[in-house]
């Protein structure tokens, strides 16, 4: 499995790997909003932990249709379920992967980003937190969605309709755990909260994932 | 016996396309599949391998038994040749990749990615990755397909060395590959057209 996990970095950084995308695209996002409601940065500090949140957020949306698909198109997918590795590890370090590739960056990413968006200072370390507590989540997520829409041309317009409604409570979360460390608030709940999502989503959904994959591969 | 096949229905889009295949491997043994296209050589071989479920009937093999090579060869463009066989090695952790690249012919392209390969040189590659999943039962969908004569003689001597060292090989061709196996030809297998309706969906309607 481990093996799995070198192939698909080892893709991701190469040609056309796809790797930088979802960070370019945050760069950008938070760099336009800026731009769209003006340097008011009273506006700004109220905004900033929805706006990085969000933009994390449909980063991540934005490689989760490659996690299968490019397997399923060259049949790497049939022979990984013929080989001796389950398929429930496959999908667990498919979505490592993508964890590594595009959550991780993003992770390191957002204070930078945070300084554009005027993010007063105490929330700097709830920013990272939240996003490094979050982003497996929605990488999980996504992988299960991708597995659901796999066999489908064009997938990319329905996996993101699946998978935005379960995205929702860990963008609640994760802007509020945000939120509040910027208002000097106890941050225990919606941070535990996030942690709760992420860690059931890591045990419940490779094996939803691996099922769901099962069905399209017939 | 390493697989034994008893009575097998299998269907593709729902429609049953096979029914009533019986046959069975012992090691050292090759099967040749033969039969007119859409008859269902690619859906039993899948069946077969587990890759969808049964209609009807058994597959009984040894747990990790069979190595399967589709029509695709599962090749990622932009790893070499080495890389994409080591990958494979290790996730089946079978024998080293040297044997492979020796058999196929491929050591000259070791560090060649995959992309820039031709044709016949990528399914070298892809049937390269059988030798390296160290798995008994080969099962194999139309794998001359753009290999030019030179590489199906070195094809079908890998083929006869895995079934001399005790493998057995399920192969779907149309061709000859130059070495004498028995032969199973499906179209009598065809299943009847009363047997297309889907019970599931009847329980429904």
């Amino acid at each position: 499995m481990i093996a799995l996990l070198k192939r698909d970095l080892a893709l991701a950084v190469r040609a056309g790997g796809g790797f930088g995308l979802g960070l370019a695209f945050f760069l950008i996002v938070t760099i336009l909003v800026p731009f769209g409601v003006g340097p008011d940065s009273g506006v700004l500090e109220i905004i900033a932990p929805g706006i990085l949140w969000v933009g994390a957020l449909l980063a991540c949306l934005l490689s989760l249709d490659r996690i299968f698909a490019l397997d399923f198109e060259d049949g790497s997918l049939d022979l990984l379920a013929t080989a001796p590795i389950p398929l429930e590890g496959v999908v667990a370090m498919k979505a490592v992967a993508h964890w590594l590739t595009t959550g991780l960056p993003l992770v390191l990413a957002a204070p930078v980003l945070g300084t554009l968006l005027h993010l007063p200072l105490p929330a700097y370390v709830w920013l990272m937190a939240s996003l490094a507590i979050g982003t497996p989540a929605l990488s999980m997520i996504g992988a299960f969605g991708a597995a659901l829409t796999v066999g489908l041309k064009r997938g990319g317009l329905l996996l993101s309709l699946l998978v935005l409604p379960l995205y929702v409570p860990t963008l609640i979360f994760g802007a509020e755990t945000v939120k509040r460390g910027a208002e000097g608030l106890a941050t225990g709940t919606p941070a535990l909260m996030l942690a709760g999502i992420t860690l059931a989503s890591c045990a419940l959904l490779p094996f939803a994932a691996a099922g769901a994959l099962r069905v399209n591969l017939r | 016996m390493v697989l034994r096949v008893s009575d097998l229905a299998c269907a593709r889009g729902g429609v049953p396309v096979l029914e009533g295949v019986s046959f069975e491997l012992t090691p050292g043994q090759a099967l040749f599949l033969r039969g007119p296209n859409g008859i269902g050589k690619t859906t039993l071989l899948r069946t077969v391998a587990g890759l969808q479920p049964a209609l009807a009937g058994q597959v009984e093999a040894a747990p990790d038994a069979i190595a399967y090579a589709a029509h695709a060869d599962g090749l990622k463009a932009t790893l070499s040749v080495c890389e994409n066989l080591t990958f494979w090695s290790q996730i089946f952790g079978g024998p080293g990749i040297e044997g492979a690249l020796d058999a196929f012919n491929l050591r000259d392209l070791a560090d060649r990615q995959a992309q820039n390969l031709s044709a016949g040189q990528k399914r070298r590659l892809g049937l390269a990755r059988l030798l390296v999943t160290g798995r008994p039962v080969w099962m194999l969908d139309e794998p001359t397909v753009s290999l030019d004569r030179a590489s199906v003689t070195l094809f079908a001597e890998a083929v006869q060395a895995h079934l001399a060292n005790g493998g057995a090989a399920l192969i779907a061709t149309h061709i000859d590959l130059g070495f004498d196996a028995a032969v199973l030809d499906l179209s009598p297998f065809k299943a009847r057209p009363e047997t297309a309706v889907d019970h599931f969906d009847e329980a429904f309607l």
